[in-house]
Parts: structure tokens; C-alpha cells; sequence
């Protein structure tokens, strides 16, 4: 069935990235807090995450050499597929427990899936993620499935 | 803050809409704050040059939060968020005002859950980025 997926492409599912370990700050949570236009003290006062504090807490810190024009950096967590146009698709997320300041954070991405889509203007690549956050300790935080669209 | 008994509620029931106008500034301190250094979020010249957008692009996570507030400013302490996902529909522009709103699509007494729709409009009245949430009332 899958014309565009390469065996090698495909051995990639089920992969994981190298987990990410992150000391949370409260100075971190109340700039969030202040960008994104929160209204509850917990949030502005840094006691607690707002719920989307980590996505922005697990972007890629890369040396700037490693940065492109536009300013991004590639994703090297993504095999060789021949559609290039990368769109952001959903993103679903389950809280178990709240993050505040002192926490020490691991995140672990891994790749789920690669399903191949016939879209109306043609072929479409679904690249599925889970992230699974916890505390060093083990104790589960959130996990959250993001797609990625190629065409 | 409300404090809000999960048995005064309905489906059908709306919570409150919140408009959110960004400004370079905001965007400024958005991207900063998230380590995102996309010039189609600060540069307005690369912005509609090189990756021909009409104008600085509004961050689709930006949405999502604001999405989610929906539901925090709504329940306060009475609840916690236990799921939510959104999709970025469409593109949004630096000088668009985007009203955020949601509506009960779920009340679940014995689980105490509640779950609703919860959407991002632009001033045209397109939802461009729709979403669901679940909560959990304690």
C-alpha cells in the first residue's frame, strides 16, 4: 500500500529521542504567564505551569550555527520522506499533574507512526509523535500526541 | 473566580468569550519566552518577502493557549484540566483581534467531568483554530 514510506522510513516507528531533563524556574513560568496573557495569580506568581508552559520549555536549544536563515532549526527526528512541506497538524494532551517551580522535568519523544493519506490536492504524509513528560522521579505529568503533515 | 457546582450545569451552556489583540511586543515576548526564533514571527519585511504571508504570523501554540484559557479563566480552583487538543486551522495575522469562546458539549455528575468545544475566531467569524477540553471538578 505504501508507496511514498521507504522500508528504511518505516523502521524508524517506534523510535525514541534522546530524553530531555529540565530544571523548572518560576522566573520562566511568570514571563510565560506574561506573554501568553494569563489572569490567575497562580500563573502570573509563578506557582504553577500554565497547562502549555512545556511546549515551550521542550523547544530545541541548538547553537546558533545550527539555525537556518529563517530562523529555524531542522528537525533531525524525522527520516527521509519525499514530501518536504511540513504543516503543523493537531495536537491532543492529557494532564496528570501540575508543574511548578523546582520540578525537575524529563520528556521523551517518540515517533509513533507514519501513515501515508490521499488528501484532495494529493498525496499526504502523517507523522504521528508522543511525548511522554514525567518528574525525574517517575511520576507521570502529561503526555501529548502531536501530527505533523507533510505534502 | 467562580466557584462553580458541576450539577448547575448544561449542555448547551456557553463560557465566557475573551478577545486578544497581539502586538509586536506580545509576539516579541511570546517567541522569546518559548526559544522560537522563526522571523515570521518578528520580521515583517522576511515575513512577506521571502515566505509570502501578508503579514507577521500570529503563533499557532499562541492560539492554543489562549484556546486553553478558556477553560482555566472559567472553572478557576473549582476544576483542573485533564485533556485538550486543538488543530491550527487557519493562519492568523499581526492587527487581527481573535475572540476565544467555548460551549459545554458533556456533563458527567458521577465522574465529575464536564467536557466542552472550545474555539479561536477571527473578526470575519471563522473558527480557526477549534479545539476540545476535559475537565475534572474536584
Amino acid at each position: 500500500m505504501s508507496e511514498l514510506i521507504s522500508e528504511d522510513a518505516r523502521s524508524w516507528i517506534g523510535r525514541s529521542g534522546e530524553p530531555q531533563r529540565i530544571e523548572i524556574n518560576r522566573s520562566d513560568i511568570v514571563k510565560y504567564a506574561i506573554a501568553t496573557e494569563q489572569r490567575q495569580e497562580k500563573y502570573l506568581k509563578g506557582d504553577e505551569a500554565p497547562p502549555m508552559f512545556m511546549y515551550g520549555a521542550l523547544r530545541p536549544l541548538v547553537p546558533m550555527d545550527e539555525l537556518g536563515p529563517d530562523g529555524i532549526s531542522v528537525d533531525k527526528f524525522l527520516p527521509e520522506l519525499p514530501l518536504k512541506r511540513v504543516m503543523a497538524g493537531g495536537t491532543e494532551m492529557t494532564f496528570h499533574r501540575t508543574v511548578h517551580p523546582g520540578d525537575v522535568i524529563v520528556a521523551t519523544r517518540s515517533l509513533s507512526d507514519i501513515i501515508e493519506k490521499q488528501g484532495s490536492t494529493g498525496p499526504l504524509i502523517f507523522v504521528v509523535y508522543d511525548l511522554q513528560v514525567e518528574t525525574e522521579a517517575g511520576e507521570l505529568v502529561m503526555e501529548e500526541r502531536q501530527t505533523r503533515i507533510l505534502r | 473566580m467562580s466557584d462553580i457546582n458541576i450539577s448547575a450545569l448544561a449542555v448547551g451552556e456557553t463560557l465566557p468569550e475573551r478577545s486578544h489583540t497581539a502586538t509586536n511586543v506580545s509576539l516579541f515576548l511570546y517567541n522569546a519566552i518559548i526559544w522560537n526564533p522563526h522571523r515570521i514571527h518578528y520580521d515583517e519585511t522576511y515575513t512577506t518577502q521571502v515566505e509570502k504571508h501578508p503579514g507577521v504570523v500570529i503563533d499557532g501554540p499562541l492560539q492554543g493557549d489562549w484556546l486553553n484559557q478558556v477553560v482555566l479563566n472559567w472553572m478557576g480552583d473549582s476544576g483542573t484540566l485533564t485533556r485538550f487538543n486543538y488543530s491550527n486551522r487557519r493562519a492568523s495575522y499581526l492587527g487581527e483581534t481573535l475572540t476565544s469562546g467555548g460551549v459545554i458539549t458533556a456533563v458527567d455528575p458521577a465522574a465529575k467531568t464536564v467536557d466542552m468545544d472550545i474555539f479561536i475566531k477571527n473578526e470575519k467569524g471563522d473558527v480557526i483554530t477549534p479545539g476540545t477540553a476535559q475537565v475534572r471538578f474536584s
